[in-house]
């Protein structure tokens, strides 16, 4: 789960961290307002989404006056945001984060996520703050510094030290990056997050480090205890058709094509997608149902499949294993009756009384294709919408 | 042979009085030999009933004294999984299996770390499948886990995979073409997890009834490249290699928590490279798998 900018440093604030002033506006007087009362000759009107790249989007501005703060917040405030991660469409801005401004001396990048390979935390830093930290990686690697966390120890001073002095921290002020990398990796551990990233953290001109943005994604298996994480969900920011899903316990990913599809397990489903593109048309969706593909799940998972106007055609592909595929097969014909099927359906069932699931789809009345392998029904269903 | 278990494996079931521990315990009851293996379930406020006449103990260590267990099956509810994973390690037994889906990561850091300080120790090193996975089968001796049994057919093929139905639609692929299966390992989707593919296909290496393997895996993290890598200096047996999500975008997480591209190393795309140049036979067609296997033996 992802969280506004505004929330991260509310996060962060409350571990400690040292961010700049400011502001959570959904309107533009409200924006004034805060910058009223922040006081300075200098704010900065950013736009709240869940996507990176907003400054370069024309969704960060800085004001030397009241005014200015208006006319940007005008600006910014409901426009489509388009950054590299939002798509062309762009994310609409509800929200800003209206901040006082600070005396950037150096900029510094700080992370930490949960490495796979040596599960363990790793906390990273880079002396190149404020760039795109993939591009850092992929051209100046060795500017990126790493230190390895065992959690039953946490994060110790000299691990800490060598990140700050590494990124070339200066001294007078190791002692405060210190600081605010422990605190950083305390935060990270009790929210449960999967990604906390400054970026970029400053040095200030009076030696003072600051967290000046800074992005969160949290571990969705552990929000069960973390309620007030959950109450920073921002459903504006997600995909409606998503959310309908993970309502009926299926997980559902928009994509870009036009072939629905429906199956069980996520490697599976994955493997599905791939086969659709191997013969020639494009997935519209991941789609997995889960162990219990009932009636009911699979009557909503075509409902939300064919909201999508792109859909042209839909593939199910069920391994019947514990569910049997008589089973599947009867909440297939009656989902495909319920919603008034109007586009092509390839039914692909393997496993567990097969025969006996395919007789059921033969004998439904409905126009169903059937297909014994994933190959033979992608090129089954390609044919079909073509 | 096989490997990790065979029919002689005595298992305890963790989570044995639950709905899933239950319908689960049933089947592998049911599968082979598994009236002699399931021998002790635990749950601390049944203990001394029993369940499909398998005695109840209050703890992993008490049942594994009373019964010689060495093997343990996880069905705890998330919240409990990690500390049921702990218990199981802290009764020294050889091998706990965690089916459980939805454990917070950061409680899988914690016991992984445990486990890995207790090795370090000079204590006794419990291995871990999982968690998130469907559990393991060596066809006609035993199934711990819940993949469906009368797919697979006793044979001479090791399959291990991340994702529980692709291994079913690889085990079925082989069973329909005649070739049987020596084992079939489920190391599961989640990002931080006990066995890896570099330990599986180790040990398909070293078992002399393996002949050649499918090795099926995913977008997201390194473990695929890392066994690709293995495998190119060690392996002595064919390989087929499928990953899964060629089509996935990078950023969303593909159903599977560790199903999650975050880099440029850990595309299907980049796995499937790495894997053809370490020797594998690779495949884009997962429909492909068990005819490319037969056609290199």
């Amino acid at each position: 789960m992802k969280i506004h900018e505004y929330q991260a440093k509310e996060l962060l604030r409350k571990y400690g961290v040292v961010t700049p002033r400011g502001f959570h506006c959904v309107s533009v007087d409200a924006a004034v307002k805060a910058a009223e009362e922040l006081g300075g000759k200098i704010w900065v009107v950013k736009a709240q989404i869940h996507a990176g790249g907003r400054g370069k989007g024309g969704g960060v501005k800085l004001a030397r006056s009241l005014d200015e703060v208006r006319q940007h917040a005008n600006d910014i405030l409901g426009m489509q945001l388009v950054t590299h991660q939002t798509g062309p469409e762009g994310q609409k801005v509800r929200n800003l984060l209206i901040e006082e401004g600070a005396d950037i001396q150096k900029e510094y990048y700080v992370a930490a996520l949960t490495d796979r390979a040596t599960q363990k935390v790793a906390i990273m830093a880079s002396s190149e703050g404020g760039m795109d930290i993939e591009e850092v990686a992929h051209s100046t690697p060795e500017k990126i510094l790493k230190e390895f966390v065992d959690p039953l120890v946490g994060l110790t001073d000299a691990q800490a030290e060598n990140l700050a002095r590494g990124i070339g921290v200066p001294e007078a002020s190791v002692a405060k990056a210190v600081d605010t990398l422990k605190r950083l990796y305390t935060c990270y551990m009790e929210t449960d997050a999967s990604l906390a990233e400054i970026n970029p953290l400053i040095l200030e001109g009076n030696g003072n480090i600051k967290a000046l943005d800074a992005k969160f994604n949290f571990d969705s298996n552990a929000l069960y205890r973390h309620p007030e994480i959950v109450d920073f969900r921002d459903f504006d920011e997600e995909d409606a058709d998503e959310i309908e899903a993970s309502k009926f316990d299926l997980a559902y990913i928009s994509l870009d094509g036009n072939i629905g599809c429906l199956v069980n397990g996520a490697g599976l489903a994955m493997a599905t997608m791939d086969t659709i593109k191997l013969f020639g048309a494009e997935p519209a969706n991941f789609l997995d149902v889960g162990g219990g593909a009932t009636t009911e799940k699979v009557t909503e998972a075509f409902k939300i499949m064919l909201k999508n106007p792109k859909v042209k055609g839909i593939l199910v592909n069920i391994f019947g294993g514990i569910m049997r595929c008589d089973t599947i097969a009867t909440g297939v014909v009656a989902a495909a009756k319920e919603v008034h099927l109007s586009v092509p359906l390839v039914v692909r069932m393997k496993g567990t009384n097969e025969d006996l699931g395919k007789k059921i789809l033969a004998e439904s009345g409905l126009p169903i294709i059937t297909a014994d392998t994933m190959a033979e029904a992608a090129t089954k269903i390609v044919a079909a919408v073509k | 042979m096989s490997i990790l278990i065979n029919k002689d494996t005595k298992v305890i079931t963790q989570g044995i009085t639950g709905k899933t521990g239950q319908f689960h315990t049933e089947k592998c009851q049911e599968y082979a030999n598994g009236k002699n293996c399931f021998v002790a379930g635990v749950n601390p406020k049944k203990a001394g009933e029993k369940i499909f006449d398998i005695p109840i103990y209050a703890s992993v260590k008490e049942a594994a004294a009373e019964t010689g267990a060495t093997v343990s099956v996880i069905y705890v509810p998330p919240a409990g999984a990690a500390d049921a994973i702990w218990e199981a390690c802290e009764a020294d037994l050889d091998l706990a299996i965690c089916i459980t889906e939805g454990i917070p990561v950061r409680d899988m850091l914690v016991v992984r770390n445990k486990m890995k300080q207790k090795v370090a120790k000079g204590g006794k090193e419990t291995l871990l499948l999982g968690p998130n996975c469907p559990g393991l089968i060596t066809p006609d001796e035993i199934k711990i886990g819940i993949m469906p049994g009368h797919i697979h057919r006793k044979g001479r093929i090791g399959v291990v995979s991340r994702s529980g139905t692709l291994t079913y639609e690889a085990v079925a692929q082989l069973t329909e073409i005649g070739l049987g299966q020596s084992s079939a390992v489920g190391i599961g989707g989640d990002p931080i997890n006990g066995l890896k593919h570099i330990d599986v296909m180790r040990m398909f290496n070293d078992d002399p009834d393996t002949d050649a393997v499918i090795m099926i895996g995913e977008i997201g993290g390194p473990d695929e490249a890392e066994a690709a890598m293995w495998c190119k200096e060690n392996m002595k047996k064919p390989i087929v290699g499928f990953i899964a999500g060629v089509t996935a975008p990078a950023g969303k997480r593909m159903g599977h928590a560790g199903a999650l591209i975050s880099g440029g190393a850990d595309t299907a795309d980049a796995k499937l490279a790495i894997m053809e140049e370490c020797g594998f036979k690779v495949t884009r067609n997962p429909s492909e798998m068990g005819k490319l296997l037969k056609a290199m033996l």
